[in-house]
């Protein structure tokens, strides 16, 4: 069965069980040849010109498997030498083009930028202004238009070319996504890992009796690892040397509770579980910041209810989000939050220390309700809330589920103009929510059928239980 | 004295929440809230015996919905001083 989407994920898993193999076996010292010649042997490239531009982009990738450059801040980077420099673009004639004597093209541009030399179109990029028209006008199509995946796939216009034509990443514009990473079909843009510092975290526990090793796992991990059950991946988690494995979920069921009692008190509210999001609003609306949930996110949610009980305790994220990692380094987080891998990472993982989940036996999972582990998907907490709020006896709240940047930026631009009819306002980076996330193994329609199950699996049918557990924790007394 | 109660999947599935409203109620009933701090835990490491509860530094296993009093006049009360 394939686990993978694409070959780039498959290459950067590579990198990463190498490395993680080689950790663990106290080999380190080789890395950079060793694990390049292992996965590019040659003697012929497959992949790039020569064996030799194969190994040096491999030795790029160990690094950011490695933790990357410590002076960028994001955690999304580019890799110089595996950016391809794909054609700028734009709008171009092809061999298609007949010459025919129509000039519907040359018709149809606003700009006058399309003149006909030699019997063909000719567009004059100085002039061209992408707008397309004279594409819809060819009737041989022979007119396309073509731009960078990474450009295409970046929402928030942060990705531009260098001198090079290498890709170049604004961070201050970025909001780390992870979109780019997903997209690029060069494997040119990646994510730093932390998996060595996870594998620190693991060894120096001493099998959990210095401290104890708690996994916090994200819910959209029931779409993944589609080969085994998830009781199955929870004991391969366990096997890892983890001493418990608990469900972002039920920190999620934590944030629904606070968002619905902030809207009684704002009356209009953002949600704040995803970091991407957040970021959006910060960089792109801070008219808006206000009105950034105050809660924590549902990772730390549940990381602050693991240390209430175990005050020596180490927590590492598993999700599928690149923001995540970004979200990790933050003062809200860091305290809460040892260390995130994501879901190829926790593949790596597994298959580095030889744990075949597939052959293990179950270990329960339930922590959280069906709402928090619906969280996984666009329209998640939009639900929640509204049934949350009227069990809580609010009234009034309008919410909106807003899938994906694009449909984040239509009705926060409505909103700024007072053209909103809602009220409370979910937003996800990822088109779907978390269970498209840029690190997820796979991404589908098929995601959404497993998340909903999950759901309706969980013992808790309400938050009820997870609202006691947490105020039992802070020592706060039911109403 | 310090009583946590597991409330990792397995005893969560096992109806932990149900045995801590218990205590939280015994603990009224039996006037002891200065005597007894209730606390959860995610896991104490006994899935297979759960619900799991540890009194200070002694498990108590096998709790239940259903004995949650017994256990606690037994094996709480009886060590308060």
């Amino acid at each position: 069965m394939r686990i993978f989407d694409t070959n780039v994920q498959q290459i950067k898993y590579e990198v990463l069980k190498a490395l993680i193999r080689n950790a663990y076996e106290n080999n380190i010292d080789n890395i950079y040849v060793d694990i390049p010649k292992m996965i590019s042997p040659g003697p012929k490239a497959t992949l790039r010109c020569c064996i030799y531009k194969e190994r040096a982009i491999l030795q790029e990738r160990i690094k950011l498997a490695l933790g990357g450059d410590k002076s960028n801040p994001n955690v999304i980077e580019v890799l110089d030498i595996a950016c391809d420099e794909c054609p700028i673009g734009g709008v171009f004639v092809t061999q298609a083009c007949r010459g025919c004597i129509f000039h519907g093209c040359a018709e149809a541009c606003p700009k006058g930028a399309i003149s006909i030399i030699d019997k063909k179109a000719v567009i004059d990029k100085s002039k061209c202004i992408e707008c397309g028209l004279c594409k819809k006008a060819c009737p041989y199509n022979a007119i396309i238009e073509q731009h960078r995946p990474c450009v295409m796939s970046c929402k928030v216009k942060a990705i531009t070319m260098d001198e090079n034509k290498k890709a170049k990443i604004d961070n201050d514009k970025c909001i780390s996504c992870g979109a780019c990473v997903y997209q690029c079909p060069f494997g040119a843009i990646a994510d730093k890992s932390f998996v060595m510092e996870t594998i620190d975290i693991l060894k120096n526990s001493n099998e959990n009796k210095n401290y104890k090793v708690y996994a916090v796992i994200a819910p959209s991990i029931v779409s993944q690892f589609k080969y085994a059950r998830i009781e199955q991946v929870v004991s391969g988690i366990h096997k890892l040397g983890f001493h418990q494995v608990v469900e972002a979920a039920l920190g999620a069921d934590i944030t629904l509770y606070h968002e619905v009692n902030e809207f009684k008190e704002k009356g209009l509210l953002t949600t704040s579980c995803c970091p991407s999001f957040v970021m959006y609003i910060e960089k792109y609306f801070p008219e808006f910041r206000q009105y950034v949930s105050g809660s924590v996110s549902p990772m730390v949610e549940t990381a602050k209810l693991i240390k209430s009980s175990d005050k020596t305790a180490k927590v590492v994220f598993i999700g599928p989000c690149t923001s995540k990692k970004m979200e990790y380094k933050t003062e809200k987080a860091n305290e809460y939050i040892d260390s995130v891998i994501s879901f190829e990472e926790l593949q790596a993982f597994f298959d580095a220390r030889d744990v075949d989940v597939t052959k293990l036996d179950d270990t329960a999972l339930d922590n959280a309700s069906f709402y928090g582990r619906i969280f996984a998907k666009s329209g998640g907490i939009a639900r929640g809330v509204k049934d949350v709020s009227e069990s809580m006896g609010i009234k009034g709240v309008n919410p909106v589920a807003m899938n994906g940047i694009d449909e984040c930026k239509v009705n926060l631009l409505k909103l700024k103009i007072k053209k909103s009819e809602y009220n409370f306002f979910e937003g996800m980076a990822c088109d779907g929510g978390c269970l498209n996330g840029a690190l997820c193994l796979h991404h589908g329609p098929k995601n959404l059928a497993d998340v909903d199950r999950y759901g309706n699996e969980a013992k808790e049918k309400t938050i009820d239980n997870s609202v006691k557990l947490y105020k039992l924790a802070n020592g706060i007394k039911d109403e | 004295m310090i009583v946590k109660v597991c409330v990792g999947s397995s005893c969560h599935l096992k109806g932990s929440y149900a045995v801590i409203e218990n205590f939280k109620k015994l603990i009224e009933k039996y006037n002891v809230s200065d005597k007894v701090e209730l606390q959860a835990s995610f896991c104490l490491g006994r899935c297979s015996t759960g619900v799991t509860v540890l009194a200070d530094d002694r498990f108590i296993d096998g709790v239940n919905e259903n004995n949650t009093e017994e256990i606690f006049v037994k094996e709480i009360m009886s060590s308060l001083k």
